[in-house]
């Protein structure tokens, strides 16, 4: 009964959603160019599907390599940090800095560096990742449990030892929810630098669509969009608590 | 590393007379101006039980975690009565089980082993997680388990450390009074031989363990003399000798001036 009410809620919510959508669309006169309809967006789905792939597959790759890295260099960041205090004073202010200034002022700099292919994309996803994985990871490592490490100490484990099998370990729970929250705004990263400049992808799309009053391509460009990002969240929450069982937050869990 | 031949089953095999004790000298430590004990002078004779009674915040954790390494002593040392180190000789209990919640009951067992990076001897730990009646839960992870089992995997996890020295911080304070007692029985049965160092704030407990006994109190704390209860350890609760001591020495620390 509840596994059924968990999957019929969603669904209602979707159908409301499209239900008021349709009716604006249909009696209140709101040109199409304006608020396309669903019947309208679904055609344009359909009749641009190869086109629409195609961008989605520049999109996907820009986040996922912008994961990749991202969470690679929020990880070794981290590291570094909480292993060497003379780094920390060093690259603690680069960090700030870092997220200090907005990435939409950077997009266009980086576009202009490094071109309207990917690597601009992926560097911009890269900036909005890696400080949430620094910042939960390292938060991870430096509250290992002390009880945990004196135990550790008493069985005379060496450094690397303690810091393999009890620092990291006990660290996995804090990175997995930094890793949640990368994954979250990952496409934030990917779209924006796709609007600066780019030749391909789901935000090359929407504005040249935008530009063109194609709206129905446009409405069609965000529902992909966000049905990626939410499958992507969803495919790295539930991945992160199987590889996590025994973590107290994947027990509770929905 | 000198670990001692021991038996192979250090379960309740008693361990070899040679089994060393502890001896402290003139121990104190100091925050600041602030005296948390000083010159204390105690001996744990090797093979004996000994419980270590005192209130909240007197310093018996801190006792223990300098006997352990894990605290440095303002002033004195302590070493075995053979007059080597303590150091690798010890095995740790602490407040609570400590078991790694990421690995299963018998890995937290044999976890020594994977932290020294020596093979880990799976036969020996799972004959010790019979001995605590636990080989059923062995794949099961500590978040499984009531808190008295995670007390019988730490058992487990202690006995297979193979080490002379068992020192304890209270732990069996969280477990309720029943479990508790059966705990201590379990305790006292397998750790017969090896010379224990029991830390905790129940009377009780320390004089159904314990072969003898000596208080923490007062600030700056300082040691009673050693108490003997008559009987071997453990003692059925309802013990004429054990009554009698432990409603001594409830009086005696309830009656004690407060900080």
């Amino acid at each position: 009964m509840t596994q059924f009410v968990n999957i019929a809620r969603p669904v209602i919510t979707i159908l409301v959603f499209l239900a008021i959508w349709w009716s604006i669309s249909a009696f209140t006169g709101i040109p199409s160019f304006m608020l396309p309809s669903p019947p309208a967006v679904f055609a344009a789905l359909q009749s641009q599907a190869g086109y629409l792939a195609e961008n989605t597959l520049t999109t996907l790759s820009e986040i996922m390599l912008g994961l990749l890295f991202g969470t690679l260099l929020g990880a070794i960041t981290a590291l570094g940090v909480v292993f060497s205090p003379v780094l920390e004073r060093w690259l603690m202010p680069v960090l700030v800095l870092s997220q200090a200034i907005p990435v939409f002022a950077l997009a266009p700099l980086l576009v202009l560096w490094l071109g309207f292919g990917m690597a601009s994309k992926v560097l911009m996803a890269v900036l909005v990742i890696f400080f949430p994985v620094t910042a939960a990871f390292s938060d991870g490592l430096r509250r290992t449990e002390t009880g945990w490490l004196e135990l550790a100490r008493t069985m005379n484990a060496p450094p690397l030892a303690m810091m393999r099998h009890v620092r990291l370990m006990a660290a996995l729970p804090a990175f997995a929810s930094g890793l949640r929250v990368a994954t979250a705004i990952a496409p934030i990263g990917a779209i924006l630098g796709e609007w600066v400049g780019a030749s391909a992808g789901l935000g090359y799309v929407m504005i040249n669509a935008n530009a063109r009053m194609q709206t129905d391509v446009m409405f069609a460009a965000l529902f992909i969009l966000s049905v990626l990002a939410i499958t992507l969240y969803v495919v790295v929450d539930r991945s992160l608590r199987k590889l996590l069982y025994w973590a107290p937050d994947s027990v509770g869990g929905r | 590393m000198d670990l001692q031949p021991l038996v192979a089953s250090a379960a309740a095999a008693a361990l070899p007379a040679t089994c060393p004790g502890i001896r402290v000298s003139d121990l104190s430590l100091r925050y600041g101006t602030t005296v948390i004990f000083e010159d204390l002078n105690f001996m744990v004779a090797g093979g004996s039980f000994v419980a270590l009674l005192g209130p909240s915040g007197v310093g018996k954790s801190s006792v223990l975690k300098i006997l352990a390494g894990l605290a440095k002593p303002t002033t004195g040392r302590c070493e075995a009565t053979d007059g080597q180190k303590l150091a690798g000789r010890i095995s740790y209990m602490g407040q609570t089980d400590l078991l790694y919640p990421w690995l299963r009951v018998v890995e937290n067992v044999v976890l020594g082993s994977r932290l020294r990076g020596e093979p880990k001897d799976y036969d020996r730990a799972m004959h010790l997680l019979e001995r605590v009646g636990l080989a059923a839960r062995a794949k099961a992870l500590p978040s499984e388990l009531s808190g008295g089992m995670r007390q019988r995997a730490a058992i487990a996890r202690t006995l297979y450390e193979q080490r002379p020295i068992v020192l304890m911080d209270e732990p069996f304070s969280a477990l309720d009074p029943f479990t508790r007692t059966r705990i201590q029985d379990l305790a006292a049965e397998l750790m017969q031989g090896s010379t224990v160092l029991l830390i905790t704030h129940d009377p009780l407990e320390a004089c159904r363990l314990g072969h003898s006994l000596m208080v923490l109190s007062g600030h700056p704390a300082r040691l009673g003399a050693p108490i003997t209860v008559p009987g071997t350890p453990p003692r059925a609760p309802d013990n004429d000798d054990l009554l009698h001591t432990q409603g001594h020495l409830l009086r005696m620390l309830t009656e004690m001036e407060p900080r």
